[in-house]
C-alpha cells in the first residue's frame, strides 16, 4: 500500500463527504482511507453519481411494462420496443453547472455526453433534442449564455452529424445565474446487438479507447453537487473540454468494433471518469479489476493517481475484451486513428486495485462505491413551502381585464418564451441523416422516420416549471400531460419517457417538498397514460446565492418522450390549411389564468395558482384526438399552452399567412378566454364536408368542446373586434428574440 | 414545445400540389425504372469517399443507392485506389466535418491518401461531385476556384433556402427550368463563397455558376443570399463540367416522404444526362 499520508476528517469535509460517510468508509476499508481513496468516495459518493438524496423518490416511478426491453437503472439507457426487430435506446441528462460556467463547453460536453451514453449500448444516435431554461434575456449575462450555449450545442452536434430535431427554452428570473441546459439523444439498436456495462470473467483484459486523459473536469461529479456561488467561476478547471471530430470517431469506431464479438463489456467515462466506469463495470458483474493508471495515455506530466482517476477528459470509453480477441479490437479503432490501450484486467476478488508505477494507490471494494450497493441512501425531511400561502391568497378578481387586448395579444407573442426560437434552432443541423419528417412540416413534436420500415419516431421535450411552482404535484402530472398531448397531436401514440429532474439544494425542506410532490405527479401520469420511466437523472444544488440569500431554481422535472407513428400518412400537422375551414376547441375554457404567461410577464403576478387540471379529463382529450386523427377527419391539431387559446391560434396561422374569425365565450373572463392557460385542451380544424363526422364523434364520446368559428385568408376577428393581421403577428412572433439578442 | 421546423413557408398551392401529411409509405418497386435504367445504361457508379468525420456519407449512399438506384460504394480515405471505380464513374465527396474541420474547412482532408486519386479522377476528365464539407475540400484540393469562408452572420445556419439554376446546358444540372427556383436544406457554418474579381469575371464568362442563392420567386435579393457569398453563389463547376461542387443539400429534400423532393430534381438533372450518353 501506498506510503502517502493518511488525511483527516477535515480533509473529508472538504471533498463534501459527511463525518458519518467518513465511518461508513472506514467501516467498508477496516482501516482509514488515505487520499486517493478518498477522493473516489467523494465523486462516487456524490450526488450526481449516487442519487443519495433522490433514489428513494425515483424508484416510485413506474420503470417497467409497456414496451420497455430494459428496465431504468440495468443500463446507461433504457430500452423501448418499437417493432421490426429494433428498439429505441433514448435518455436525458442536465449539464446545469458546468453551462452557467462557460456555456459553450458546459454545453458541448453536454451533448457529448448523452449521445456517449446512447452509442455505448450499441444504438446509432439518431436524434437529439434540448430543453434549456435561461433568466431574463434582456440582461447582458442571459444573452452571453444564450448564445454560448446555443454554439455550444450547435457545434458539437452538428459535427457529430446527429441532427437537433427539438427542444424547448424558457425564460425565467429564477434562472438568472443557475441556466439548465438538459440534452436528450435517441439511437436506434438491433434486439440482441446491445452493448452492456459489464465486466464479466475474470482475466478478461481492459482497455482504455479515445482521447488521452488530462487534468480536465477533476472533481466534476462533486462540483455539479455543490451550490453554485458567485465565486464559482474560479472553478473552471472543473468543466470539461469537448471534442466532436474525436466523439464522432469514437461513435464509428465502437459501433463497428461491436459487430467483431470482440467486445464483453463497455461504457463511456463521464461523470468520475475511470473510477466511475471501472467500479459500476465491476460492481454490476460482482468482479473486480486491477487497473495500472501508468499506463493510461495522459495529456499532461505529473498527474497525480487521483487527478487520472477522477479527470472526466471526454470522449474516453472502458473496454471489456474477450481475452485472445485483443487484436480484432485494436484493428477497429487503428482504422479510425483512435488510441486503444490495455490498461489493466478483470480479476474475481470484487475489490480495485489501482497500481501506480507498481505501487498500490488504491484499494477499495466496487460494490461498496456504486448506487445500488455500499452508497449512502438518504431519506430527507419535506415541508411545505411557505410560499403556498401566497398563492392561496390570489384571487382572479384583483386582476383588471386590460383595456387594449391586442396591444396585450401583442406583447404576449412578443415574450421570449412563447415567441420563435428560430434564432436558435437555425444553428441546430436538423436535416442530417435524411430522416427528420417536421423539416418541411409543421407538428407539436418533432419526427425521425426510421429507414427500412414504416415507422417513425415522434419526440418532445416538455415542462412548464411555474406550474410546478405553484403545484408540485399537479405540475410534475402536467408535465408530463403536455409531453404526451404534443405527440397525440401529431398522430402518435406515447410509449415512454425519460426525466431529468433539475430542483434545488435537497437540503431545503420546501425544495425536497417540491422534488417529492413532482415525482408524485409525475409517477401518477406515466402509470395513467401507460408511459414508464426509462431513466433520466437528477441535478440537485440549482440556485444562486446572492450576498447570503439563496434562492432555488423553479423546480424543473424535465419530461422527454417518445412515441410511435406506424404509419405516416397519419402524421397530423399543427397549421390552418384552408379558409373556410371550422376551428375547434377540444376541452373547455374556464376563469382561470393561474400561472400563466399572460399574469406572469404582463400582469407581474409571481404567485397564482396552477392552472386546472384533470387526469381523466386529459385522457379523454388524447382519446379523442387519436380517434379523429386515425379517422383522417382533420385538417390540423395544435395543443394549448403557454400564452393560451390566442398564441395557439396565432401558432397554426402563421405557416400558411392564415387568419381566424372566432367568437368568445360570454361565461368567460376575456383575458382568461384569450389567454388562460387551463390545461387539457387543443385546437384542431375540420374541413367543411367532415364537419358532421367531428362533430358527431366528438359528441359520442362526451368531451366539452366549442365550435370557436373559421380559418380565414389572414383577418384575425374575435367577437367582431379587429385584431390585425396575421403577419404582423408572425412579424413580430419570428424576430422577437433576434432583435432582443441585437439591443 | 417548440419545432425545429425549418422556418420557409410553402406557398398553400405547392403545399397542396405536395400533399403533405399524406405521403405513402417509401415502396422500392417505385423506383425500380430508375434501377432498370441503370442496369441498362449499365456502366455508371457512385463512390461516396469517407473522410473521418463525413457525416452525409450514409444520406448520399441512400439516396444514390436505394432512391435514385445507382451501385454505390463507399470509398475509405485511406485507400489509394478508387475501389474498381472506372473514368465514366461518378465520385462524390459528402458532407460533414472532415478532420474535424479543425484548421480550416477541407484543409486537412485534401491530403488524405485517396484524394490523390480522386484528383487524378478528375484531371482525366471523371465525375466528382462535392456537397458542403465536399465542395469545400475541391476548392482547397484546387480542383474548383476559389474559397469558402465564414457565412456573413458568424454562425452555422441550418434552413431552408432556395436556389435559382443558372446554366442548365451542363452534365450536372441539364434541363432544369431556370425560372423554378428549387428549395432544400443547407447547413454550414463556412458557406461564404469568395473568389478574386478576375476569377470571378472567368466563371461568369465560363458559365460555370450553375446555382446561386435566391427567393422563393427566383429573385437575387440581400436577404435570399445568406451567408453573403459572392454573386449570391451557392454552386459551380470547373471550366471542364466535370467537377461539380454545392453547399445545400440535395440529398436532404429527395423523398416525397420528406416532403420536398427538389433535391432529387436535381440530382436526376445528371442521372438523366448520363442515360442520355
Amino acid at each position: 500500500m501506498s506510503s502517502e499520508l493518511i488525511p483527516d476528517l477535515s480533509v473529508a469535509e472538504k471533498l463534501g463527504i459527511l463525518p458519518e460517510e467518513y465511518d461508513k468508509i472506514v467501516d467498508y476499508l477496516g482501516r482509514k482511507p488515505n487520499f486517493t481513496e478518498l477522493s473516489v468516495y467523494s465523486v462516487m459518493w456524490s450526488e450526481h453519481c449516487s442519487y443519495k438524496n433522490s433514489i428513494k423518490w425515483i424508484k416510485t416511478l413506474p420503470r417497467k411494462g409497456g414496451s420497455l426491453l430494459v428496465e431504468a437503472g440495468e443500463e446507461n439507457a433504457g430500452l423501448v420496443d418499437i417493432g421490426d426487430g429494433l428498439a429505441c435506446a433514448f435518455k436525458m441528462e442536465s449539464h446545469n453547472h458546468p453551462s452557467a460556467i462557460e456555456p459553450y463547453q458546459g454545453a458541448a460536453t453536454g451533448v457529448g455526453g448523452i449521445h456517449r451514453d446512447i452509442f455505448t449500448m450499441g444504438a446509432r444516435p439518431i436524434a437529439a433534442l434540448n430543453s434549456l431554461r435561461f433568466g431574463t434575456l434582456d440582461t447582458p449575462r442571459t444573452k452571453h449564455l444564450l448564445k454560448g450555449v446555443v454554439s455550444g450545442i450547435g457545434d458539437y452536434g452538428n459535427c457529430l452529424g446527429v441532427p437537433t430535431i427539438g427542444g424547448e427554452v424558457y425564460f425565467h428570473p429564477s434562472y438568472q445565474q443557475n441556466i439548465l441546459v438538459n440534452a436528450m439523444s435517441i439511437g436506434i439498436v438491433k434486439h440482441g446487438e446491445t452493448a452492456s456495462a459489464v465486466a464479466p470473467g475474470p482475466g478478461n483484459p481492459v482497455f482504455i479507447v479515445g482521447s488521452a486523459t488530462g487534468k480536465d473536469g477533476i472533481h466534476g461529479a462533486t462540483f455539479a453537487s455543490a451550490d453554485l456561488t458567485e465565486d464559482s467561476a474560479e472553478d473552471l478547471p472543473s468543466v470539461q473540454v469537448g471534442d466532436p471530430f474525436q466523439e464522432k470517431l469514437l461513435l464509428e469506431a465502437s459501433l463497428e468494433v461491436l459487430q467483431t464479438g470482440a467486445v464483453l463489456g463497455m461504457q463511456d467515462m463521464g461523470a468520475a471518469g475511470i473510477t466511475c466506469s471501472t467500479s459500476e463495470m465491476a460492481a454490476k458483474s460482482k468482479t473486480g479489476m486491477i487497473i495500472y493508471l501508468d499506463k493510461v495515455p495522459l495529456r499532461q506530466s505529473n498527474m497525480k493517481p487521483f487527478e487520472i482517476l477522477l479527470s472526466e477528459s471526454q470522449e474516453r470509453m472502458l473496454i471489456i475484451a474477450q481475452k485472445g480477441k485483443e487484436k480484432e479490437l485494436l484493428k477497429v479503432y487503428k482504422k479510425w486513428d483512435l488510441e486503444c490501450v490495455q490498461i489493466g484486467e478483470v480479476t474475481d476478488t470484487g475489490m480495485l486495485e489501482y497500481f501506480m508505477n507498481g505501487e498500490l494507490v488504491a484499494h477499495v471494494p466496487a460494490d461498496s462505491l456504486v448506487l445500488g450497493g455500499g452508497a449512502p441512501v438518504y431519506d430527507r425531511e419535506y415541508t411545505t413551502p411557505t410560499y403556498f400561502k401566497k398563492i392561496e391568497d390570489f384571487k382572479i378578481e384583483d386582476i383588471e381585464i386590460p383595456e387594449n387586448l391586442v396591444e396585450t395579444a401583442k406583447r404576449l407573442v412578443s415574450l421570449p418564451t412563447i415567441a420563435s426560437k428560430r434564432w436558435i434552432f437555425e444553428q441546430y443541423d436538423s436535416t442530417v441523416r435524411t430522416n427528420t419528417l417536421t423539416t418541411n412540416r409543421n407538428c407539436d413534436s418533432a419526427i425521425i422516420r426510421i429507414k427500412g420500415t414504416n415507422k417513425s419516431i415522434a419526440a418532445t421535450s416538455d415542462c412548464n416549471s411555474s406550474y410546478v411552482y405553484a403545484d408540485p404535484f399537479k405540475g410534475g402530472m402536467i408535465a408530463v400531460s403536455e409531453a404526451a398531448r404534443n405527440l397525440v397531436c401529431t398522430g402518435a401514440k406515447p410509449l415512454a419517457i425519460t426525466n431529468c429532474l433539475n430542483f434545488g439544494n435537497p437540503y431545503n425542506p420546501e425544495v425536497y417538498y417540491q422534488f417529492v410532490y413532482a415525482i408524485k405527479g409525475m409517477g401518477n401520469a406515466c402509470n395513467h397514460f401507460g408511459t414508464p420511466v426509462t431513466g433520466g437523472n437528477v441535478s440537485f444544488y440549482n440556485q444562486s446565492v446572492f450576498k447570503n440569500k439563496t434562492e432555488p431554481v423553479q423546480p424543473t422535472p424535465t419530461i422527454g418522450m417518445i412515441g410511435l407513428i406506424d404509419d405516416p400518412s397519419k402524421i397530423m400537422t399543427l397549421d390552418f390549411k384552408e379558409e373556410g375551414d371550422t376551428i375547434i376547441l377540444l376541452g373547455e375554457s374556464r376563469n382561470d389564468i393561474g400561472c400563466s404567461e399572460y399574469l406572469q410577464h404582463i400582469k407581474g403576478i409571481k404567485n397564482s395558482p396552477c392552472p386546472h387540471f384533470e387526469l381523466e379529463t386529459e385522457s379523454l382529450l388524447h382519446d379523442v384526438l387519436s380517434s379523429l386523427i386515425n379517422k383522417r377527419l382533420l385538417q390540423s391539431a395544435h395543443d394549448v399552452s403557454e400564452g393560451g387559446l390566442f398564441c395557439t391560434l396565432v401558432e397554426s396561422g402563421i405557416p400558411g399567412n392564415m387568419g381566424f374569425k372566432i367568437s368568445s365565450d360570454s361565461l368567460i373572463r376575456k383575458d382568461a378566454f384569450l389567454f388562460g392557460e387551463s390545461q387539457s385542451r387543443a385546437v384542431v380544424s375540420v374541413a367543411g364536408h367532415l364537419l358532421e363526422s367531428v362533430l358527431e364523434t366528438l359528441d359520442n364520446k362526451l368531451i366539452k368542446y366549442h365550435v370557436l368559428g373559421t380559418v380565414s385568408s389572414g383577418k384575425i376577428k374575435i367577437d367582431e373586434q379587429d385584431f390585425g393581421d396575421i403577419k404582423t403577428y408572425k412579424d413580430i412572433y419570428k424576430k422577437s428574440i433576434e432583435s432582443t439578442l441585437k439591443q | 414545445m417548440h419545432i425545429f421546423v425549418n422556418k420557409k413557408e410553402l406557398d398553400r398551392q405547392i403545399f397542396y400540389k405536395r400533399k403533405l401529411g399524406t405521403h405513402k409509405p417509401i415502396n422500392k418497386s417505385r423506383y425500380l425504372p430508375y434501377i432498370c435504367n441503370s442496369l441498362k445504361n449499365g456502366n455508371m457508379k457512385i463512390g461516396v469517399v469517407v473522410f473521418p468525420g463525413s457525416n452525409c456519407d450514409d444520406d448520399m449512399m441512400h439516396v444514390m443507392g436505394d432512391v435514385l438506384g445507382y451501385e454505390t460504394v463507399k470509398i475509405w480515405h485511406k485507400q489509394d485506389d478508387l475501389a474498381g471505380l472506372g473514368k465514366n464513374d461518378c465520385i462524390i465527396l459528402p458532407g460533414g466535418f472532415s478532420y474535424g474541420d479543425y484548421l480550416r474547412s477541407g484543409a486537412i482532408a485534401r491530403f488524405s491518401p485517396v484524394m490523390k486519386e480522386v484528383v487524378k479522377h478528375a484531371n482525366e476528365g471523371g465525375y466528382v461531385y462535392g456537397i458542403c464539407n465536399g465542395f469545400q475540400i475541391l476548392c482547397e484540393a484546387g480542383l474548383l476556384p476559389g474559397v469558402l469562408l465564414r457565412n456573413k452572420n458568424q454562425l452555422f445556419v441550418s434552413k431552408n433556402v432556395h436556389l435559382k439554376v443558372c446554366n442548365n446546358v451542363n452534365p450536372w444540372t441539364k434541363g432544369l427550368n431556370r425560372a423554378l427556383p428549387l428549395q432544400m436544406p443547407v447547413a454550414h457554418a463556412d458557406g461564404r463563397y469568395h473568389i478574386g474579381a478576375d476569377g470571378l469575371e472567368k466563371l461568369i464568362e465560363n458559365e460555370q455558376i450553375l446555382l446561386r442563392y435566391c427567393d422563393e420567386n427566383g429573385a437575387l435579393t440581400e436577404e435570399s443570399n445568406f451567408n453573403g457569398s459572392v454573386d449570391a453563389i451557392a454552386g459551380i463547376c470547373n471550366e471542364k463540367r466535370n467537377v461539380f461542387g454545392m453547399m445545400p443539400h440535395p440529398e436532404r429534400a429527395a423523398e416525397s416522404l420528406l416532403g420536398n423532393e427538389d433535391g432529387k430534381t436535381l440530382l436526376s438533372a445528371f442521372f438523366n444526362h448520363m442515360i442520355a450518353v
